[in-house]
């Protein structure tokens, strides 16, 4: 790890030519504010990581005495759980404030409760909020670093990052690649992310949905969009599938799970249509059956699904490290 | 009413009348809290002089739907007449709380209430019209929204125009714009807002100018915010219906690229548009399809705004600005000052049947006096209460000097 670390800081490095500092950020609150090479570094961070999280004695608590709150104003499960890990496995000391929780539900503004949260000094917050744009709102008002777990249909940057690790990791590059991502693009922060990045490191995107659920406009964000499944999977290097939420359908955005599954689901057949090596991920949780079939979800040379939990955790860490080495002192690092 | 005060010249200032066309350096009389004369006559010796030399005498500007009666935040922007939206706590739907809001203002800036066409603006049954309009409502209005059932618009159409009665609408389709907080683009996609298609107004214009055209109502469109809304109201009135439109400052001066940042100041009802959109909207402006411009005046708390973008209430304060921020259509080379003052102040008043915007002898004394190139920076410091305007920090030049209403002067900058 040290070595790692010690080659980031190092003047060869080629981000810090100039006396610059790799990562000149106070918060991760979109990829769309981030260089291609801010992205790159953070992988590279993550990926010693990865390393470290899979070894047996794991003594690194760089982030000891700090406090990290993960304030989930939406429901959560593994983001959750995987930014909690990340923070204890730093050494962090990691307190949860969940939606039933919080003074939200007694009538508290978001921004009372942003003041209130800052006043307990933590060292860093994880902020998950329904509405777009919430957490950099929220991110104004505190004096620490701010980490978007997601915002509404905005992005959810750790999610991409961890994705992108996953895609480098197991096809050796990201650039040049052709990535499907399909589903409920409209309604999902995980697809503008990966837009963003992907476009950002070279990828050729497509977004593969129902008319109803694709974005208006979407050719702007350099993804191409494909509403036949077929034909958008057609030669593509990775499989990006969605979670398709049942309320979807009293919206009518769609006439049933099993129409969807018919027309949209993942199956055989229609991956076929993809390269012979084709990486198939989902960011979780599955519904097997309607947008994914079971077999493929399970298929352990094509399937990165447990890989990208796993990758989570470990660009978790590299962004809670890189964000407080400002406050930990770190030389070369400023807020 | 107070005693009328001492008769006042204002001197030497640029008179602009629109309604007779009157454009030159006068004098105005006043006495008895009507305009008397205009000229070049010295004033008698018992009146007060105001100077006005460099500066422009204009009538008071008629503000066609405010969502707040602010009479101080008129008096900034040389607004004397006010017309009020019936979007208030409880909405204007019965004659008795519009007799109550018609007395608002008085004496300084009065208001001229709207009554809500469907019993709490709901939507689905009629108000008492006749009462209302007996009680001072100027006009009918749908409020912030439109009225979803074509049925219910229908009959509140003809059944305002058997009283002459102008019926203000929202044109945007409900439905299609349910939940939605922007206008559908890259910008919204970037940003991941609920956002409705922009036709989402022309489809409501459409139907309404149809409702309006078989029962010979009078409909006025309070903003008309893209191009194919405005051809709607170019071809309706190019076959004889008796539809007019309005704009508000932040549909010809922005476009949706000032969502960036989720800057909820720029949260605006209707959403802000396309830039094709924008520039169709100074068109309108310049060729007379839009022939009210004002300043939908929506001051909200500090705690209404500062919520992520969705969640803040939409609308700006803007009676202070209005002026400023119109005379950039003039320097822009879109519109004369005399048609802009015509937009701002006589136009609005024929709409609703309101004295005022007109200069002529016998006419109250409501006036704005204001020096066009006056140089300022849009603040906190320039509103009477809420300043959520996007436009804040924004150098604008026009500067209301005095706002006289009745021959009082209420203001004085």
């Amino acid at each position: 790890m040290a070595e790692t670390h010690s080659s980031a800081h190092s003047p060869a490095h080629p981000a810090l030519a100039g006396g610059a500092h790799p990562f000149p950020h106070r918060h991760l609150l979109a990829l769309s504010a981030l260089k291609p090479w801010e992205v790159r570094y953070l992988l590279s961070e993550a990926e010693a990581w990865v390393d470290y999280n899979r070894a047996v004695s794991r003594g690194d608590h760089r982030l000891a005495g700090m406090t990290q709150i993960n304030a989930f104003f939406e429901p959560s499960t593994r983001t959750a759980l995987s930014f909690e890990i990340a923070g204890k496995r730093l050494g962090a000391d990691v307190v949860n404030l969940g939606v039933s929780g919080s003074s939200v539900k007694k009538g508290e503004t978001l921004l009372d409760t942003a003041l209130t949260l800052d006043a307990m000094r933590p060292d860093v917050i994880v902020i998950r909020h329904g509405s777009s744009g919430a957490v950099q709102l929220i991110a104004e008002k505190l004096g620490c670093p701010v980490l978007n777990a997601g915002d509404g249909r905005h992005e959810h940057p750790t999610q991409a990052l961890l994705d992108a690790l996953t895609i480098r990791r197991r096809k050796g590059r990201i650039e040049g690649l052709t990535v499907a991502i399909c589903g409920d693009i409209l309604h999902s922060r995980v697809a503008r992310s990966n837009f963003q990045l992907l476009a950002s490191l070279g990828a050729k995107v497509r977004a593969v949905a129902p008319p109803t659920l694709m974005p208006p406009f979407i050719e702007g964000l350099g993804v191409d969009p494909y509403t036949d499944m077929a034909a958008g999977l057609d030669g593509v290097d990775v499989v990006m599938m969605l979670r398709l939420q049942t309320e979807r359908m009293v919206g009518a955005f769609l006439p049933s799970t099993r129409e969807y599954f018919r027309f949209f689901g993942l199956t055989e057949a229609r991956l076929a249509r993809a390269k012979p090596d084709v990486l198939v991920m989902h960011p979780g949780p599955m519904n097997r059956g309607v947008e994914i079939e079971s077999a493929i979800a399970d298929d352990i040379v094509r399937s990165a699904v447990t890989e990208q939990v796993e990758m989570g955790v470990a660009v978790r860490m590299a962004c809670l490290d890189v964000l407080t080495r400002a406050r930990r002192g770190i030389s070369g690092w400023t807020a | 009413m107070t005693l009328a005060p001492r008769p006042l010249c204002l001197r030497g200032g640029r008179v602009i009348c629109p309604a007779s066309g009157h454009d030159a350096v006068s004098n105005v009389m006043v006495a008895g809290r009507v305009i008397v004369g205009m000229g070049d006559a010295p004033p008698p010796s018992d009146a007060d002089v105001v100077d006005c030399s460099g500066l422009v005498v204009a009538p008071g500007l008629v503000d066609a739907g405010v969502f707040r009666a602010d009479a101080r935040a008129c008096q900034l922007g040389g607004i004397t007449r006010a017309v009020l939206m019936p979007d208030q706590t409880p909405p204007l739907d019965d004659p008795a709380l519009v007799s109550f809001a018609r007395g608002q203002g008085k004496p300084d800036v009065w208001v001229h209430p709207l009554v809500a066409g469907t019993r709490g603006l709901a939507g689905s049954e009629l108000a008492e019209l006749g009462l209302a309009r007996e009680a001072g409502a100027v006009g009918v209005a749908t409020g912030r929204a439109g009225i979803a059932s074509a049925q219910v618009m229908h009959r509140l159409l003809a059944y305002a125009a058997n009283f002459d009665m102008v019926v203000v609408v929202h044109a945007e389709d409900p439905a299609l714009t349910e939940d939605a907080v922007a206008t559908e683009g890259e910008y919204a996609t970037r940003l991941g807002l609920a956002a409705a298609p922009a036709f989402a107004e022309a489809m409501a214009i459409a139907r309404d100018v149809r409702l309006a055209e078989a029962c010979g109502a009078r409909l006025h469109i309070r903003q008309v915010t893209t191009a194919e809304g405005l051809d709607e109201v170019r071809a309706a009135r190019a076959r004889g219906v008796r539809v007019t439109a309005g704009v508000t400052p932040g549909h010809w001066m922005l476009n949706e690229t000032a969502l960036a940042g989720f800057r909820s100041f720029c949260r605006l009802s209707p959403p802000l548009r396309c830039e094709e959109d924008r520039l169709a909207v100074v068109e309108g402006l310049r060729d007379g399809t839009i022939s009210v411009v004002a300043s939908g005046h929506d001051p909200k708390s500090m705690e209404a705004k500062r919520q992520p973008f969705a969640d803040a209430a939409p609308g700006m304060a803007g009676a202070e600005t209005l002026l400023a921020l119109s005379l950039s259509l003039v320097r822009d080379g879109v519109l004369t000052l005399p048609r802009l003052l015509g937009a701002l102040s006589t136009v609005p008043a024929g709409l609703f049947g309101l004295a005022g915007g007109s200069l002529a002898m016998g006419q109250p004394a409501d006036l704005v006096v204001f020096d066009e190139g006056a140089p300022w920076r849009i603040g906190p410091e320039r509103f009477a209460g809420a300043s959520n305007t996007p436009f804040d920090g924004l150098p604008v030049a026009g500067l209301v000097r005095r706002t006289i209403k009745g021959g009082d002067i209420l203001w004085s900058g």
